[in-house]
């Protein structure tokens, strides 16, 4: 076991590499980040080469990477635009979408593998074709829609809650974006519920158990369910790294000041350091997510081991 | 008992997440302002840059140093006219060298005295090439310029100070100019001429964190990419004495969302309506809304350094293809009256008295279907027999009026070919293609003054190398009555001189003026007197709040 974690963070290496470095080229691809600055006007050219020669940019791109990578690992992640360090941004964006992640990580799993359950152990009837009709409804609606239409009713139109986050991101505030986020994830989860469960539920460890005797409870928990998550958990495990990728849209739209927000300005601002920074922490962050949902398997399955 | 070995493993990892998390999950301090404390919430967008007088180029961060700063003078919120408020007298007897006397007793919010020295030693930073500032351009003509700020890339600075700056006592200092310059002392207006107090240079990081001026509010606190709060500054002695208990300007990832919060009345003040609401904004905010021309003009830039563009006779073309746009439908459709069709090169907010005038343009950006398209065929037709109008694509929804402006050209000239938008990905991208003289075909371009003067919607856009002559224009007559007016000591004989200058303009055309960019703004029912000054900035210090 111990050896297997080594070994797939040695793999994580390279991926890292080579990934950043992707990145790397393509942000800097995007344009020159010094003329934007200047707005409408044409750069001075004597200021403009002061700011170049600052931000490391009169280098080939190559000496560029292996700067910025030599600064990374210093924990020196340069500076945004506005003289602020990226570090910076990233202690203040990062704890956001966190919150953000995990309001909507728990609507997700808690009703997607609910209604799931709900679905599989009543096959063909209605509460199944209902909550088919329902996910289907939910996938088809894009994200935007939604959460103008809830921040419009819930926000402006009832007054139920604030339609635009406050500083700091309260839980409370929280709740409305978290439903929007949540909600297309929350149908494929309560889908693969269901197909899992529905299959599983013919198996013959669960005649079995039935037949032993057990209570009706247990053998849904711990006979059915925990063996039709297998699926689930490997959705759930990327869509916890796509999540804390901030979502852009989202976080726009309820003015949560996270991840997503942090990645777009620095696009719209062209500033490398803060969208290679940002997507660097982000890379990491999915490894471990994806090495997270490969343990948690041996979990839920035991026959299931590491070599 | 392998399940339970391996749950360890998850449960370690998660441990580790959910630590992180809590870290971080801390401050909340700056709650949004309560209902009964006279502060007015307004919109805010994240500055660009640092919060530095010269360093700051665009509206944002010039919103927060307009509250903060007091300048040697200030451009009257109603008319534009440039008064004078930290300095008591600008005299000149040669049109070039300044002598600048300051107001007694003047502070900083910090309490440190305002002196000669704290100009002085603020524009020297300004203009200092290794200092980085985006505004350096603005102190170019002050004797000394070259030395501090060598024009040639990556020349290092000769000198740390500027020749031309003079301190002759703590109220006192002299300015020589590069040449005669007449209206020169009112761009002193313009927050890159601020004070600066001593603690910007001896503590930079802390005075970045929290910016302290000599202006009518003062900086209470600051959370980098959140909020700012502003409250009056007691050492305030200046005229416009802040009639709110402060301003709390909250950035808002969208406007979109500050709309809404607007609406559930969680914000008292949006200058950036979005264009998505503005059919409907009158009725949604039951009136409280202004839609006024702003210090912006938009225009067409033909690329003169193309030979094709260039060639004699062309200019009947550029002429025609300026009638051919049919200005007044395009701002009402497309931009649901948020634009005002430009009748000149500048702008209203410049006042009659200012230089702007509604009869420079007349005939010639007048939409003319049948005069454009002789004009045209007399020129020799649109070079290759059709044409482009580049515009960037990332920003600020341009193709739709590329797109109504290339139509109306196409109709005229009844060739549905002729003329066709050309996007380009980024903005710097398209502006580095621009300031490198590439462009080959007419593209884009607006202007924001600095100062509301005509010499700043003339001189940097038109005059031979000048520093956003994006269309290369060159014109010997043009420079010299530009020169001249420089010179005129009487500012109304000037303004005449610009306006001729200007009048050449119309003649050549090497930009088609297309119009003028309004500022709007909405406002909750909590608070009154809301108005906007020739920036386009909310006059905070006018605002008043209902109990």
């Amino acid at each position: 076991m111990g050896r297997y974690v080594i070994r797939r963070l040695l793999q994580m290496v390279p991926v890292f590499i080579g990934t950043t470095f992707l990145i790397f080229v393509m942000v800097y691809a995007l344009g020159d980040p010094v003329a934007a600055m200047f707005g409408d006007r044409a750069p001075d050219p004597a200021t403009a080469a002061q700011i170049r020669h600052d931000l490391y940019l009169d280098h080939s791109l190559p000496a560029q990477y292996v700067h910025y990578m030599g600064q990374i690992f210093t924990g020196d992640f340069g500076k945004a635009a506005t003289g602020q360090p990226v570090t910076e941004l990233m202690g203040s964006a990062f704890p956001v979408t966190i919150r953000l992640t995990l309001v909507a990580f728990a609507f997700e799993a808690v009703i997607g593998i609910g209604l799931g359950l709900l679905a599989g152990l009543r096959r063909g009837r209605f509460a199944d074709s209902g909550v088919l009709a329902f996910t289907l409804l939910v996938v088809s609606i894009p994200t935007f829609v939604t959460a103008y239409l809830l921040q419009y009713f819930v926000g402006v139109k009832w007054g139920l809650a604030s339609p635009a986050v406050a500083d700091g991101a309260p839980f409370g505030d929280l709740i409305l974006p978290g439903v929007v986020l949540a909600g297309v994830s929350l149908a494929y989860v309560a889908r693969l519920t269901r197909t899992s469960v529905a299959e599983n539920s013919r198996a013959d460890y669960l005649r079995t158990a039935v037949a032993k005797g057990l209570p009706k409870r247990r053998v849904v928990t711990v006979h059915l369910l925990r063996n039709s998550l297998i699926p689930v958990v490997t959705f759930l495990g990327t869509d916890l790294g796509a999540l804390m990728g901030g979502a852009v849209v989202t976080e726009r739209i309820f003015n949560i000041h996270g991840v997503g927000w942090q990645l777009y300005q620095g696009i719209l601002r062209q500033n490398p350091p803060t969208v290679v920074g940002f997507v660097t922490i982000l890379v990491i962050v999915f490894l471990a997510a994806n090495l997270l949902v490969d343990l948690l398997y041996a979990v839920l399955d035991p026959r299931i081991r590491y070599v | 008992m392998r399940g339970a070995k391996s749950a360890k493993w998850v449960v370690g990892a998660a441990v580790v997440a959910l630590a992180a998390t809590a870290c971080g999950s801390s401050d909340s301090d700056s709650k949004a302002g309560g209902s009964n404390d006279g502060i007015v919430r307004a919109w805010w967008g994240d500055p660009q840059n640092p919060l530095e007088p010269a360093n700051t180029n665009e509206v944002q961060g010039g919103k927060v140093l307009d509250m903060i700063f007091m300048n040697l003078k200030e451009y009257d919120p109603k008319t534009g006219k440039a008064n004078l408020e930290a300095a008591d007298s600008i005299t000149t007897t040669d049109q070039q060298n300044f002598t600048i006397k300051l107001k007694a007793g003047l502070k900083f919010s910090d309490g440190t005295p305002v002196t000669a020295a704290s100009f002085v030693d603020a524009w020297n930073y300004g203009a200092l090439v290794t200092n980085k500032q985006l505004n350096s351009y603005f102190f170019a003509d002050i004797d000394g310029y070259d030395a501090v700020h060598p024009a040639k890339e990556g020349a290092a600075p000769t000198a740390k100070t500027m020749s031309g700056l003079k301190v002759v006592n703590d109220s006192t200092f002299t300015v020589k100019l590069t040449q005669k310059f007449s209206t020169w002392p009112d761009r002193l207006g313009y927050k890159a001429f601020a004070p600066l107090p001593k603690s910007f240079f001896t503590d930079h990081a802390g005075y970045l964190n929290k910016p302290v001026g000599d202006g009518p509010y003062m900086v209470a606190s600051y959370t980098k990419g959140s909020s700012m709060k502003l409250v009056p500054n007691p050492n305030y002695t200046g005229p416009s004495k802040p009639k709110n208990k402060g301003v709390l300007l909250k950035v808002y990832t969208d406007s979109n969302t500050a709309y809404a919060d607007l609406q559930a009345g969680n914000l008292d003040v949006l200058d950036d309506i979005p264009a998505e609401q503005l059919s409907h904004v009158k009725s949604d905010l039951g009136g409280r809304y202004l839609n006024q021309p702003a210090g912006i003009i938009q225009t067409v830039s033909f690329p003169l350094n193309q030979k094709a563009w260039n060639a004699p006779g062309m200019e009947k073309v550029r002429l025609g293809l300026s009638m051919a746009i049919d200005r007044k439908t395009i701002t009402q459709k497309i931009f649901q009256g948020t634009r005002t069709p430009a009748n000149d090169l500048t702008s209203p907010v410049l006042g009659a008295a200012g230089g702007y005038s509604d009869s420079i343009g007349g005939e010639s950006v007048t939409y003319n279907p049948t005069k454009a398209k002789q004009l045209i065929q007399e020129g020799g037709g649109i070079p290759g027999g059709h044409m482009t109008i580049g515009y960037n694509a990332d920003s600020g929804s341009h193709k739709q009026w590329v797109d109504a402006v290339c139509n109306s050209i196409n109709n005229v000239l009844g060739d549905n070919k002729a003329c066709v938008g050309a996007p380009t990905g980024t903005f710097a991208d398209f502006r580095n293609q621009i300031t490198k003289g590439e462009m080959k075909q007419p593209f884009r371009s607006g202007w924001q003054m600095d100062y509301p003067l005509i010499d700043d919607f003339l001189t940097p856009l038109y005059a031979t190398g000048g520093s956003s002559n994006d269309s290369k224009y060159s014109n010997p007559q043009f420079d010299a009555l530009i020169k001249q007016a420089n010179a005129e000591p009487d500012t109304a004989k000037a303004i005449t001189l610009y306006q001729q200058a200007e009048k050449i303009l119309m003649k050549d055309m090497p930009v088609i003026p297309l119009w003028y960019q309004n500022g709007g703004a909405g406002w909750s029912s909590r608070v009154s007197n809301v108005t906007e000054n020739a920036f386009s900035y909310p006059v905070f210090t006018d605002i008043t709040v209902a109990n």
